[in-house]
């Protein structure tokens, strides 16, 4: 009996947790659907009376958030594509190439992690002036080509595989570039795909930057664009949490998709810390 | 026939290595210390129109500084909302993770997944939606609490209460991907201390006390580590929500660098505020790093 109590208890709290954790999302969702003005009712509405797909119409064709979606999935997918590439590449040499220098190497990326990303930003906004790269994809897309946590964690799982296997096609007089491309990198497919999605995640929602380096609207990501909306249309509750839901719904789904190789990712690197 | 030597696998790696190395010198640590030099010049729009306009001022940004009562404020601002979001995300965390790591509990990935999803969605989307959730008249928290009684709460319009609505916010946003990492730990506790606590006659506190947070200890000290330094840059929340007011009352370090930096253009002065974050993080890592070792011995 006592037990049987305590389940109860258990299934309760994690149900209100559960609650307390989509709830917001689950009022954005309802209120994007709410015709203008039933958002701001008392009592608080938490379904619409009638539905209606209005507010994303508008979005779509007056305020034209179809581009800004489309700027988002380049910037994401362009920085996912190429990083992996960039950061595989480095975190491979670091694992499994012998070379001088290379703790030293490790050392000196490692501090690196110390420094808040903040303080690289106001020079680097003044050296993308000069590049001409400011307002472009390319000025948001550079400084997440490399990164030295992606470096780090490619590193470390590479660091288990074995010696022979790459010897043994080494032997055989493959090229290390060979060995990297049909040796190493089908094995490290999991990390791989961790961080594919990691960087995307990542990327889709980074605010700080990409509204330092965009100053026209037609070139705003999607969170940019999001943020200079809710401040001319305040008032628009309905319109803003169509716009979230457009915002937030890419990344869901391909959470959604991808959970497997994402959380098995994080409860798998950051224990090894 | 012998594997090549190390002389060839040197030029390959250092092939792999440049593209990296190239993007992360070039981007990252090149402006790090141009950041600092920054700091010690005037560069503000007169510069950036023509780079003559540039001098060294010395410490002057930095005396300004701390003779600022707005950088005090975005200090303390910055420190309320560490020290007080990160505890309440790790103890939000470790009890989340707790419930869904129960013996008893079905339905464990399901659970599991609910609770990260708050993680993986865009801060600035979700910071607009808490917006309205925290609203006065018609929002869903004030309504929430009237029904235990509870008088509205002008979350946002109110200085005493816009910094814990940003700090229930960023718990609610971030306590997954702890939650994540605690689990991790909890499953890699031997079953049988348990069992030895239990047999010992061991309630469920004392088995929490003296089995879970001993064992956990590594993991809660990495955690809490990355949790406060990401919360050390809090800057969408109040950009989004509160423009750092009501009465400055949510202006953060970083907020205060981007208002400084890219709406006035006075960089050599934002460089600075910049530099103070830096050192502020950095003296926490090494009261953190003392503590570990003193955990240790």
């Amino acid at each position: 009996m006592k037990v049987r109590l305590g389940v109860v208890a258990l299934y309760l709290a994690l149900i209100i947790g559960a609650l307390l954790s989509l709830g917001p999302m689950l009022w954005m969702l309802a209120a994007s659907f709410m015709p203008t003005g039933e958002a701001n009712t008392y009592p608080p509405r938490l379904l619409p009376s009638a539905p209606t797909l209005e507010h994303y119409r508008d979005l779509f064709t007056r305020l034209s958030l179809g581009r800004n979606l489309l700027n988002s999935a380049i910037v994401a997918l362009t920085v996912t594509g190429l990083s992996l590439l960039i950061n595989s590449m480095a975190g491979y040499a670091l694992a499994k190439l012998r070379f001088r220098f290379r703790d030293r190497l490790f050392r000196g990326l490692s501090t690196g992690l110390l420094l808040p990303v903040q303080v690289s930003m106001l020079p680097l906004f003044l050296m993308f002036k000069e590049l001409g790269l400011i307002n472009t994809y390319w000025g948001v897309i550079v400084p997440s080509l490399a990164s030295i946590f992606g470096i780090f964690l490619i590193r470390q799982y590479t660091l288990a595989l074995p010696d022979d296997l790459l010897d043994a096609a080494r032997i055989d007089g493959a090229s290390e570039l060979r060995i990297y491309w049909s040796v190493a990198l089908p094995v490290i497919r999991p990390i791989l795909a961790t961080i594919a999605i990691w960087t995307f995640l990542t990327t889709w929602n980074d605010f700080m930057w990409p509204l330092i380096v965009l100053s026209d609207e037609s070139k705003y990501t999607l969170p940019v664009a999001l943020a200079n909306l809710s401040g001319e249309h305040v008032q628009d509750t309905e319109l803003m949490m169509a716009g979230a839901v457009i915002t937030v719904l890419p990344v869901m789904l391909a959470f959604l998709f991808l959970q497997r190789y994402y959380i098995q990712g994080v409860m798998a690197g950051s224990v090894k810390g | 026939m012998k594997a090549p030597t190390s002389a060839e696998q040197g030029g390959a790696a250092w092939l792999f290595l440049t593209p990296a190395l190239a993007l992360i010198g070039l981007f990252f640590f090149l402006p790090v210390a141009a950041s600092f030099l920054l700091s010690f010049t005037d560069f503000d729009i007169y510069a950036i129109a023509d780079l003559a306009n540039v001098r060294l001022v010395g410490l002057r940004n930095y005396t300004r500084l701390l003779e600022s009562p707005i950088f005090w404020v975005a200090l303390k601002n910055t420190f309320y909302f560490v020290l007080v979001g990160g505890p309440l995300t790790m103890a939000v965390s470790l009890g989340a993770a707790l419930l869904v790591n129960a013996k008893l509990v079905r339905f464990k990935s399901l659970f599991r997944t609910l609770y990260f999803a708050p993680f993986i969605t865009t801060l600035v989307a979700v910071a607009i939606v808490w917006r309205y959730l925290y609203h006065r008249q018609y929002g869903l928290v004030n309504y929430a609490l009237g029904t235990v009684g509870i008088h509205p709460i002008d979350w946002l319009g109110d200085p005493h209460w816009a910094m814990p609505a940003i700090i229930l916010l960023a718990v609610w946003k971030n306590f997954g991907y702890n939650m994540l990492i605690f689990i991790a730990g909890l499953q890699a506790i031997p079953e049988e201390l348990y069992e030895a606590a239990y047999l010992d006659g061991a309630g469920p506190w004392r088995r929490f006390r003296h089995v879970t947070l001993p064992m956990l200890g590594p993991t809660l000290l990495f955690v809490s580590l990355i949790t406060m330094i990401g919360f050390f840059q809090l800057f969408a929340e109040p950009y989004v929500m509160t423009q750092g007011g009501p009465l400055r009352s949510t202006t953060s370090l970083v907020l205060l660098m981007y208002e400084e930096g890219f709406r006035w253009w006075r960089m050599g002065y934002a460089a600075a505020v910049t530099f103070v974050l830096f050192v502020v993080i950095l003296i926490f890592m090494l009261l953190q790093r003392r503590l570990r070792q003193g955990e240790a011995t």
